[in-house]
């Protein structure tokens, strides 16, 4: 006798099994509610977790900087010294020439005193560079960040927070809003963006290119201003062979009174998975949630399968051999499953996708929301023909068990 | 030439109290390609358990069976079930037809087994076959909406969609009246001669005994040979009694 095509046999178990869930709709939809919805659990804790992880990710990039950031400060070796700051930003240009940095920045940090309409008041200050920006993932809300070009105005341009901005009284960036800058040589400077979210402060702050800060430095200036800061942003694999090399070089161009420290800053450098904890929460309620769904479909499929008796009997007589049969009876519960885990996935992603869902979950916080994570699609579709082949094996293996006499006259 | 072939065969069955039940006792039986037999019984005496030996569903306890000069024992489980699949078509009292698929996805149903060409053109194969038994216009009913004689003419047509080389029928007309049995039973010897092959039908009913070409009674297990003469003389004794009620 033939043997039928492995092909054959695909198709027709897959036909088989096909109508047996589209005959069996209602059995089926009601049996599969909880697989579904675990799926739908799972797919979005997945999902979920991707844009929490990216949420946390920028915003300690934010602070840390994107990996791997190295961070360089230069000080006086003795208490009252002087560091010759335009040189060692020389110094680095040339370092970052050497290594091919592309991205780096110097950070300076300190107090300007603003004019407002309610009198004059300190302003936290950082200066930094224009490659800043993408090193920090510097969220501009409202006008623009600094471009090359700034540099050269006779008006320094600044990058407030929102608090400044209130405190000016809200004015439209398009109409170039200028405020005092007070010292013994007052300047005029133009507020030109705004960045809500990168200081998480209650009081004025605001950006500016190293070249305005000194020009509006005072004797005053706060001893933060007496060292020199700068951050290359490097490829995490040559982090490591980078960091001594860079402070050789800068070693060499601050002297042998300066103290040259290197470090990395970014969350990376700390190591660990701040999510894991609650991933492993959600996915384990998500996985009893799955195995509840499980164990209500095998027991549907074994009293579905006692009521087909007859029908495996007959199919046999027309001869249905016990391996197809077998997997007939296994197919119907990966098909039915299998369906079950699109629809679980739809709903995830329909949840996923939600841009309320999205805010809530990144804290309005993230640029690069990430796309639906097709890993967590197919985890989605990979449990639920897991739960498929789990629950079809019991009724699967009643089905061969049967005698084809006493399943035809049951 | 011998299609199936049944020599002293034998089946016994161990009842719980350990006794051993013999419900048939060396049966002989060889059936030709095309022939036509009739198997006349009554309930109790061994009917099915024969069937499902000739049907190759079950083993003989002693004895021998043969299909196509082949000892079945010889067959692996996949063989007998493909042996089952490709050469014996069912036809039983109750149709068991499946419920809830149509007409057409019911005389599929064999064809999902079945190798090559016959499989992949199981559709237009079913319509044809569902055509050739006055169903054509049926193909999309399913068996809640057929009646009883259309129900059994899906049940033929599903049981001749593979070609097969016998056709066992068992009671094919016992949930019939006797009009659509009659038609019923035409039908089945048309296809069965048009196809060439042998029909063997198991029945109480001696009208439906007396179309077959060669008779046998089963009586408590032992098979034998009836003349055709007094299985026509008794079928009409049943109808003219059947007429005068």
């Amino acid at each position: 006798m033939k043997r039928q095509s492995p092909a054959a046999a695909l198709v027709g178990s897959l036909a088989e099994a096909w109508a047996e869930v589209r005959i069996h709709k209602t059995r089926v939809l009601l049996s599969l509610i909880g697989v579904a919805v675990a799926v739908a659990a799972i797919t979005s804790v997945a999902g979920l977790g991707g844009i929490a992880e990216q949420a946390v990710r920028e915003s300690s990039e934010r602070s840390g900087g994107r990996p791997a950031m190295l961070s360089v400060f230069v000080s006086p070796g003795r208490p009252g010294g002087v560091i010759n700051g335009p040189a060692m930003g020389n110094a680095f240009d040339t370092v970052t020439e050497r290594y091919k940095i592309t991205y780096h920045s110097s950070v300076l940090g300190g107090s300007r005193e603003v004019q407002f309409g309610t009198g004059a008041a300190p302003v936290y200050t950082t200066a930094v560079d224009v490659d800043y920006q993408v090193m920090h993932r510097v969220a501009v809300s409202q006008g623009s960040w600094f471009v090359q070009s700034d540099e050269r105005r006779l008006a320094p341009a600044l990058v407030v927070n929102d608090v400044f901005w209130q405190r000016i009284g809200s004015p439209d960036l398009r109409t170039h809003p200028t405020v005092s800058l007070l010292g013994p040589h007052p300047v005029s400077a133009v507020v030109i963006g705004i960045s809500g979210q990168t200081f998480g402060t209650d009081q004025p702050a605001m950006y500016m290119l190293p070249s305005g800060f000194a020009a509006t430095s005072t004797s005053a200036s706060s001893p933060e201003e007496q060292q020199a800061q700068f951050e290359a942003w490097v490829p995490p694999s040559v982090a490591k062979d980078l960091e001594p090399l860079i402070k050789r070089d800068m070693v060499a161009a601050a002297g042998s009174g300066a103290m040259v420290q290197i470090q990395r800053n970014d969350y990376l450098a700390f190591g660990g998975d701040q999510l894991g904890p609650i991933k492993i929460v959600v996915g384990g309620i998500a996985g009893l949630v799955l195995f509840l769904g499980a164990l209500s479909l095998v027991n549907i499929s074994l009293v579905t399968v006692r009521q087909r008796i007859r029908e495996i009997g007959i199919r046999r007589s027309f001869g249905a051999t016990a391996g197809r049969v077998f997997f007939a009876v296994m197919m119907e519960s990966v098909v039915a499953t299998l369906v079950a885990g699109a629809v679980g996935v739809a709903v995830s992603i329909a949840i996923v996708e939600n841009p309320w869902v999205q805010g809530k979950i990144s804290q309005g916080n993230t640029i690069d929301l990430p796309p639906f994570p097709i890993e967590a699609a197919i985890l989605g579709l990979v449990c639920a023909m897991a739960v498929g082949v789990l629950a079809g094996l019991l009724p699967a293996v009643a089905a061969v068990r049967f005698k084809v006499i006493d399943a035809i006259r049951y | 030439m011998s299609l199936l072939r049944l020599e002293a065969v034998t089946r016994s069955v161990e009842l719980p109290d350990e006794e051993v039940l013999e419900i048939l006792k060396g049966v002989d039986l060889d059936v030709a390609v095309g022939d036509h037999v009739s198997i006349v019984g009554r309930s109790g005496s061994g009917k099915s358990t024969l069937l499902n030996l000739l049907g190759l569903l079950d083993k003989p306890t002693s004895g021998s069976i043969y299909f196509d000069d082949r000892l079945t024992s010889d067959f692996s489980a996949n063989e007998r079930d493909r042996a089952r699949g490709a050469e014996i078509g069912f036809i039983f009292q109750q149709f068991n037809l499946l419920s809830g698929r149509t007409a057409l996805e019911n005389v599929m149903t064999p064809m999902l087994y079945a190798t090559g060409r016959a499989f992949w053109n199981r559709k237009r194969l079913a319509a044809e076959m569902l055509e050739r038994v006055g169903l054509g216009r049926r193909l999309d009913s399913i068996p809640e909406k057929l009646s009883g004689g259309e129900q059994q003419r899906v049940a033929i047509a599903r049981a001749l969609v593979r070609g097969p080389r016998l056709i066992l029928a068992d009671e094919p007309t016992g949930a019939l009246d006797i009009e659509t049995g009659a038609s019923v039973m035409e039908l089945l010897d048309d296809v069965a001669e048009s196809s060439g092959a042998a029909l063997i039908t198991i029945t109480h009913d001696v009208n439906v005994a007396a179309r077959a070409r060669r008779h046998y009674r089963l009586d408590r297990g032992v098979l034998s040979s009836v003349e055709a003469q007094r299985v026509l003389e008794f079928a009409e004794r049943q109808s003219a009694s059947r007429a005068a009620a």
